[in-house]
């Protein structure tokens, strides 16, 4: 697929773009742009845009650039007019754009569309807002700002030429490795080795000057021995800019190249102006070289031995000697980023790990050894898998945040384009469920809020008039719930019009039951059949009748429900539950004649032997037991699997008492085997297509090598109750 | 089949040898290509709402595979299970299955040219076997590998109305 550098590229971006789109949203919100939020904008752009740019696609680096000049003219000259929801649909636009240019990188495409629109748009915008707050529309604040800065500072401005780089600038270097390659060594006894200074002028007006310096810095890395380069931080420093387009870019190098190769390479720069080139006779000659010696440091701490191979040090004394700055990034890797497969190997590996470990403990080969030390060890394995299995799980787990904050977006899309007023309020977003959940909720989440919006909040004038609040509320919070994440939706708008899906459903033909003995959740289920719409115009949001299906059927993939419950003139709440189905849960197993079976334990709430006579049949057949003054059901397993040579009689076998919601059910087995840890792992889709109401929800092995069939209770529930 | 031109060169090798097994009185022959391994006979856990021939799910080194009894995939009788009884484990586009078979014999390399295709009877039999080989006197029936992972095979419904029953039952 994409290579490693794309993927990185990508996935910054990505993170980039969501960042601008909640830093935009909530600037809106608040009405206007803080300084903190113009600076996180600014340099979110500014770093989109070297990036893009390094990669060569030009569409997204531009527009960056126009985008970020915005901000920039904010935040220098501070205008008293900001359209703040002008400027944020500016914002958005130009993420979306990058959003789908990236989608198509992603699959592996060229990020090909053409920007030109949206930069033309946002340089107009930017000289009407110019114009507006009475500034000159075509002031260039790049140079108005480091002339100022030039001035405050101790004169030795950027406008001046300094060949010297300042004393308080830290160096840079590209690929540190190079420096630490033998290749310096070459150098003295060598004559193929040319020195050079270069300085690359770029066309009047062809702006991001740096960015394409940065272009050349890559293009040449390639091709030479050493570099370095004037002005040493290209991307970081703002002045960089301004100092490449009045003094050139600066680069010094070491080559094997020769003039004439050299300059057939630099010819080749993009924007090229003019171009200085000059060979020298060594690097003491150069006007700006850092010694060997810091390089060295950089490259390799404390590396006494290696430093009397290096070439005498020949440093350029009049320049101010500067100690190299750590690695970027060097101290603040706190985050790492990892791909997502590598963690489901290792959750693969804890998994079999834990099937091995029980295999080794539970080995019938010991069976009736007294073994203390073993004991002893083997409970201390089983803690530190324990805790390891906990680890490894925690990685998987992500807040719920990021896709709740999408929401917002959409909501303000809607209320904008729809002419209403709502607000979305999050609850509980800091949520963890699994990463693979996370992911699947997104879609029918978007799906639900925009039905809220679209059908459920009236517009203001029936809002008012119904004696609501103008601004409708649309809650969307989380929980965790026992085994389940509950998310709800829930809106305060006209509610779901009950006698509308019915007649739909009519229409449609999917009544399942007599229309008298449906019930009003039965009814409001049909919202989410495919091609099922009560909107009579279908509109860009929704109407179509396609998107609700898709909320049933993600929710399904991930083994939750969704439950609408409706009140006239009051809103509707859409309550999505998702089990937490962890790949490794504890299990209790049970044998069933020859086979096994594994119940999760939550589900459990107890187990017993029954009394002689305690389970009873009702008229049709139907086995039930009284527990704790209540009636349950029992089911006989060895019966609903047609197992042979299983244990008829209840009061030799045992009762597992199963509770899901608020239901309780009775399970019949021969013989509890004890509680583990078990992976689950899915049935083999050979076998799983043919069967698809058992109850069964996985497999695994047990601490013998032998398979057990995972017991889903709510499953089983769903095939005792109606 | 088109995944046999791709992979033509690195099945160079492999190509027109066939493991040939017995089920019954025949010999039945199998893609060497597709062949995964050989393992006797084991524990087989028993799943629920599967056809008689899914005899159920074995524990091949921590793989759940599922094993097929060809007696009762062809529609036959089943038979005892011996020690000669095998599991040919197969793998179809990353799907594995074990085959329950009588008794592996040897790898045996059929010229095309002795290849012919099979009479089209009435009777539905030859649509597991793709060709017949000739080898001296005796005959291999190759068999359509694919065809054993289709999905429109009636007895794999019928099996589902029986069960359906018992759950019906216990509703």
């Amino acid at each position: 697929m994409a290579e490693p550098m794309v993927e990185v590229f990508i996935f910054e971006t990505r993170q980039f773009l969501e960042q601008l789109e909640q830093i935009a949203l909530g600037s809106e919100e608040q009405g206007g742009f803080s300084e903190e939020d113009v600076n996180e904008i600014f340099r979110a752009m500014h770093t989109i845009k070297g990036s893009a740019a390094m990669m060569m696609f030009d569409q997204v680096s531009t527009l960056a650039h126009s985008v970020e000049d915005i901000f920039f003219y904010i935040r220098e000259l501070k205008p008293a007019k900001v359209d703040a929801t002008a400027i944020t649909d500016i914002v958005l636009n130009a993420v979306d754009f990058m959003r789908i240019e990236m989608d198509k990188l992603d699959a592996g495409g060229t990020p090909d569309m053409s920007s030109e629109e949206l930069r033309a748009y946002t340089k107009d915008f930017l000289r009407n807002m110019k114009l507006d707050n009475g500034h000159d529309p075509d002031i260039d604040l790049r140079k108005a700002k480091n002339a100022k800065k030039s001035s405050e500072a101790t004169g030795e401005g950027a406008s001046a030429p300094a060949p010297e780089p300042e004393p308080e600038k830290k160096q840079y270097y590209i690929g540190a490795a190079k420096p630490a390659a033998p290749a310096p060594a070459a150098e003295g006894t060598s004559g193929t080795q040319h020195v050079f200074e270069a300085t690359v002028f770029f066309q009047q007006g062809c702006e991001m000057e740096e960015v394409r310096a940065f272009g050349v810095v890559n293009n040449m890395k390639e091709k030479v021995k050493e570099l370095h380069y004037l002005p040493e931080k290209i991307l970081e420093d703002e002045s960089a800019t301004d100092t490449i387009r009045n003094m050139g870019f600066r680069l010094f190098f070491t080559t094997d190249l020769n003039y004439d190769e050299v300059k057939a390479e630099l010819d080749q720069t993009i924007f090229l102006d003019r171009l200085e080139l000059k060979e020298v006779g060594s690097v003491a000659e150069l006007e700006y070289w850092p010694s060997q010696e810091t390089i060295a440091i950089t490259a390799l701490e404390n590396s006494e031995p290696i430093k009397p191979d290096m070439p005498p040090v020949q440093r350029d004394l009049s320049g101010p000697v500067k100690k190299p700055a750590p690695a970027k990034g060097g101290d603040g890797a706190q985050m790492i980023t990892v791909r997502v497969d590598k963690l489901d190997k290792l959750m693969d590996l804890v998994g079999e790990m834990v099937i091995a470990e029980a295999m080794v403990t539970q080995n019938p080969d010991l069976k009736g050894m007294e073994l203390d030390n073993f004991a002893k060890a083997a409970r201390q394995l089983h803690k530190i898998n324990g805790e390891l299995q906990d680890s490894v799980m925690a990685l998987r787990m992500v807040p719920l945040e990021g896709t709740f904050k999408k929401m917002n977006r959409i909501v303000r899309d809607m209320t904008k384009k729809l002419g209403k007023k709502a607000r979305l309020v999050l609850v509980g977003e800091s949520t963890e469920v699994d990463k693979n959940i996370n992911e699947h909720i997104s879609d029918p989440l978007m799906h639900i809020v925009r039905n809220s919006v679209d059908h459920g909040i009236e517009m203001p004038e029936v809002r008012v008039e119904a004696g609501k609040e103008e601004m409708g509320t649309v809650i969307l919070s989380a929980e965790n719930a026992g085994g389940e994440v509950v998310i709800k939706i829930k809106d305060d708008g006209g509610g779901l019009n009950k006698e509308k899906i019915l007649e739909r459903a009519r229409k449609n033909g999917i009544l399942t039951k007599p229309e008298s003995e449906l019930t009003d959740r039965e009814i409001y289920s049909f919202i989410f059949a495919p091609g099922f719409s009560t909107k009579e115009a279908v509109t860009e949001f929704s109407g179509r009748g396609v998107g609700m299906d898709v909320v049933v059927s993600n929710i399904k993939s991930l083994g939750g429900k969704v439950i609408v419950d409706s009140e006239p003139g009051q809103g509707s709440t859409t309550t999505i539950k998702i089990p937490l189905t962890l790949a490794i849960i504890e299990g209790m197993s049970v044998s069933v004649g020859g086979s096994r079976f594994t119940v999760p334990i939550n589900y459990i709430s107890r187990s017993f032997r029954p009394e002689d006579g305690a389970i009873f049949r009702d008229p049709d057949g139907s086995e039930m037991i009284m527990v704790q003054g209540k009636c349950c059901p029992v089911v006989r397993l060895y019966d609903m699997y047609g197992i042979p040579d299983a244990i008829h009689e209840p009061t030799d076998g045992i009762l597992l008492l199963l509770e899901t919601g608020d239901s309780r059910f009775g399970v019949m087995a021969d013989e509890l085997l004890g509680v583990q840890e078990i992976v689950v792992k899915p049935v083999p889709k050979y076998i799983s297509r043919m069967m698809k109401t058992t109850g069964i929800s996985g497999c695994t092995l047990l601490g013998d090598g032998s398979i057990s069939l995972i017991i889903d209770p709510q499953q089983v529930h769903n095939i005792i109750f109606d | 089949m088109e995944d046999d031109k791709l992979l033509m060169e690195d099945e160079d090798t492999q190509k027109d040898k066939y493991l040939t097994f017995t089920l019954g009185d025949e010999v039945y022959g199998i893609d060497i290509k597709v062949v995964i391994e050989i393992i006797g006979i084991q524990k087989i856990t028993v799943v629920p709402e599967v056809p008689e021939y899914v005899k159920g799910i074995i524990n091949l080194r921590g793989k759940i595979i599922p094993v097929v009894d060809m007696h009762l995939r062809f529609r036959r009788q089943g038979k005892e299970y011996t020690d000669r009884t095998c599991i040919v484990v197969i793998d179809v586009n990353d799907v594995l299955i074990g085959l329950i078979v009588d008794g592996v014999s040897e790898v045996l390399t059929i010229d095309e040219k002795n290849v012919v295709p099979p009479p089209e009877l009435k009777a539905s039999q030859n649509k597991y076997i793709r060709s017949i080989g000739k080898i001296g006197e005796s005959v291999v029936l190759l068999l359509d590998w694919m065809k054993l992972f289709s999905e429109d095979d009636q007895s794999l419904f019928d099996d589902m109305s029986s069960e359906e029953t018992v759950e019906q039952a216990a509703e």
